[in-house]
């Protein structure tokens, strides 16, 4: 029998808390490795089946592009333990393991009850993620989130639900969302993935965690969103529009923001956006542009986490006014950030530049003029509001007077591994290609799309410093859907309250006057001097039924 | 610690900086006589459009979000202290 790769991390999660420090060092790198090898060893089709109720359940069922996001999964896990190596919460790493085994879970499942109960246990995994930064500002942003993925979940379930009742399988397969329970699914996984209305719950509760938690919360829940989309609904034409809202909408907020992790964590709403544009596009090229996006994206958003979380672990701040000019103490972390920077930004020869380019060559051949349109302005944007702001704000701007050093070698060197990835993809993206679920014909190294690209992003750069000023950093928040359930939802019970208080004080009331009515009557025909508790003579018995005796007769008579 | 400013921000090394900036954006206009560009949609093809596409296109993007600023920013404490 083959081992599930997810049961490793899973079961592993719950040992972890109560190893020794060293042991459990090891194990944080080691079983995310040994989950690796295992994800290699599951073959194409059903590997596990069983039976329950009157289903047939595949927990573990292994293709390309599941071979391909379980692959990054335990990667990410593996790296992101290793930065995570000097965090002191014994409950922040095991539920980290926790989280990644799920997501590697839903990613092999082949049914839609196994993705469900996966998706579910990684909501609980991430909310103790949050959870364990331990302060109340994350404890009331962890609720936050669980409210939502639960939300998420039930709307998810009840899809699940109505389509296996509709259909009676319980096959994990290409939907088109035709039926209301498909679009219930649907809606179910957007929700995971940051999509509007709800995407607030990413930039609220991500940027909550501790200094290694936001790492592993960047990378799983959107990006087992976007696994899910691409195997469940390639090409559904929605998609291309509500990829296209998160990809300005990340822009537009990022820009607006001022804690450097809020900005990172806008900015994995656009580029979950790019993968969701592609999925819609639905092409093979598109497919193959949104999986190996979300590939590269892992690795160089979780960089980008990674060096602010470096700077949030030695000066303990977060807001851009309060950083700057930290180069010059922190070089490593300084140059990885900027690495990531140009990952993110589709750089060329770095690991983005290879994998978004496809899904923007997939909407030219498609002759999607306007989605075209809207992701060359959204690569420039990128680079305005994650690929220039994050390094300038945090780096560079003014000099604040801090001068920390480098963190320990642990988190260095994690750094340094993903750093490294991002740039070799983007030299060599062969090795990357050859993993995507179609045969790739794709050669991203054109003279004309180098030269384009980095007009597009320089340009761009340009707009950057020329309009500096309208960038300034200030000491503000943005409202966004979140507004509704902190501050309109408190304000409507703290109306309503009292209107309905007093709405079943009158009830209450009218109620009781309306049964000492009642009373009243009854007690006047049945109370001791009422007509009906009156005695009544035999006599005048006999004689009533006397006459109705007679009447019958009579009545018999005539006809 | 000195008090001498780090080489990469006194203002000489930033006039250059600018200065370099500025000839690379050139040359990358300046290549597209030399690279040939395969435009698909026709318009893609004008020159160096994708230079100020992009520049307009981060410039109206900056304008939209510094407008949407003014409607929805708050102070950072809005949600209270421990939020």
């Amino acid at each position: 029998m083959i081992l599930h790769p997810a049961l490793i991390l899973v079961l592993g999660a719950l040992v972890l808390p109560w190893l020794p420090r060293a042991a459990r060092q090891a194990a944080v790198i080691g079983l995310p490795l040994a989950t690796l090898w295992a994800v290699w060893q599951v073959p194409d089709g059903a590997a596990w089946q069983l039976h329950f109720l009157d289903y047939t359940l595949t927990p573990l069922a292994g293709d390309r592009l599941t071979r391909l996001f379980a692959t990054i999964f335990s990667l990410m896990a593996a790296v992101g333990g290793l930065f995570a190596l000097k965090q002191e919460s014994r409950l922040e790493v095991p539920a980290a393991m926790f989280y990644a085994g799920s997501a590697i879970g839903v990613a092999f499942a082949g049914d839609l009850i196994t993705v469900f109960i996966f998706w579910e246990l990684m909501a609980i995994g991430s909310t103790l993620v949050i959870w364990s930064a331990g302060n109340r500002t994350a404890y009331t942003a962890s609720m936050r989130y669980m409210a939502i993925h639960l939300l998420g979940g039930v709307v998810l379930m009840a899809g699940i639900a109505g389509h296996v009742a509709a259909t009676g399988s319980v096959a994990f397969v290409p939907m088109a969302p035709e039926s209301w329970a498909q679009w219930l699914i649907l809606a179910g996984v957007l929700i995971n993935a940051g999509a509007p209305p709800l995407s607030a719950w990413l930039p609220d509760a991500y940027p909550e965690a501790s200094w290694s938690g936001t790492v592993f919360l960047s990378a799983f829940t959107t990006k087992t969103a976007v696994y899910v989309l691409l195997r469940g609904f390639p090409g559904t034409e929605l998609l291309i529009w509500v990829g296209m809202f998160m990809i300005f909408y990340g822009i537009v907020y990022a820009l607006l923001e001022n804690d450097m992790r809020r900005i990172l964590a806008y900015s994995i709403v656009n580029q979950v956006g790019f993968m969701v544009v592609g999925i819609g596009i639905g092409t093979e090229m598109a497919l193959n542009g949104a999986a190996a996006h979300a590939f590269a994206h892992i690795i160089y958003k979780a960089l980008l986490l990674m060096s602010a979380g470096a700077v949030l672990y030695r000066t303990g701040r977060r807001k851009c006014t309060d950083l700057g000019g930290l180069f010059q103490s922190m070089p490593v972390t300084a140059v990885c950030g900027i690495v990531g920077a140009l990952a993110i930004s589709s750089f060329p020869w770095t690991s983005g530049f290879v994998s978004k380019s496809m899904i923007s060559q997939a909407a030219g051949d498609q002759h999607l003029t306007f989605v075209w349109l809207g992701l060359a302005a959204a690569s420039a944007g990128v680079f305005l509001h994650a690929g220039i702001k994050f390094p300038w704000f945090v780096f560079f701007q003014k000099d604040s007077g801090l001068r920390p050093a480098d963190p320990p070698a642990s988190m260095q060197a994690a750094m340094l591994v993903f750093a490294a990835l991002c740039i070799g993809l983007g030299l060599f993206p062969a090795p990357l290609y050859a993993l995507l679920p179609f045969a790739v014909d794709y050669e991203p190294y054109s003279g004309a799309h180098v030269v384009t690209q980095l007009q597009l992003l320089l340009f761009s750069g340009l707009a950057f410093f020329v309009m500096l000023e309208s960038l300034k950093r200030t000491l503000t928040i943005s409202l966004d859907f979140d507004w509704f359930y902190r501050v309109f939802a408190r304000r409507l019970s703290e109306i309503l309250t009292p209107l309905f208080t007093g709405l079943i004080a009158a009830l209450e009331r009218s109620a009781g006057a309306l049964a000492n009515r009642g009373g009243d009557v009854l007690r006047r025909h049945h109370g001791p001097l009422g007509a009906l508790a009156r005695t009544w003579p035999t006599g005048s018995m006999a004689l009533w039924v006397t006459i109705m005796l007679l009447a019958w007769l009579v009545l018999y008579y005539l006809f | 610690m000195s008090t001498e400013k780090h080489w990469l921000v006194r203002p000489e090394t930033i006039k250059l900086l600018w200065r370099v900036f500025i000839a690379v954006l050139a040359l990358t206009v300046a290549a597209e006589l030399v690279v040939h560009l395969h435009p698909h949609f026709g318009f893609d093809g004008w020159f160096g459009f994708h230079a100020w596409y992009g520049f307009l296109t981060c410039a109206a993007m900056i304008v939209f979000a510094k407008g949407l600023g003014l409607l929805i920013k708050r102070p950072d404490t809005y949600y209270g202290e421990d939020r």
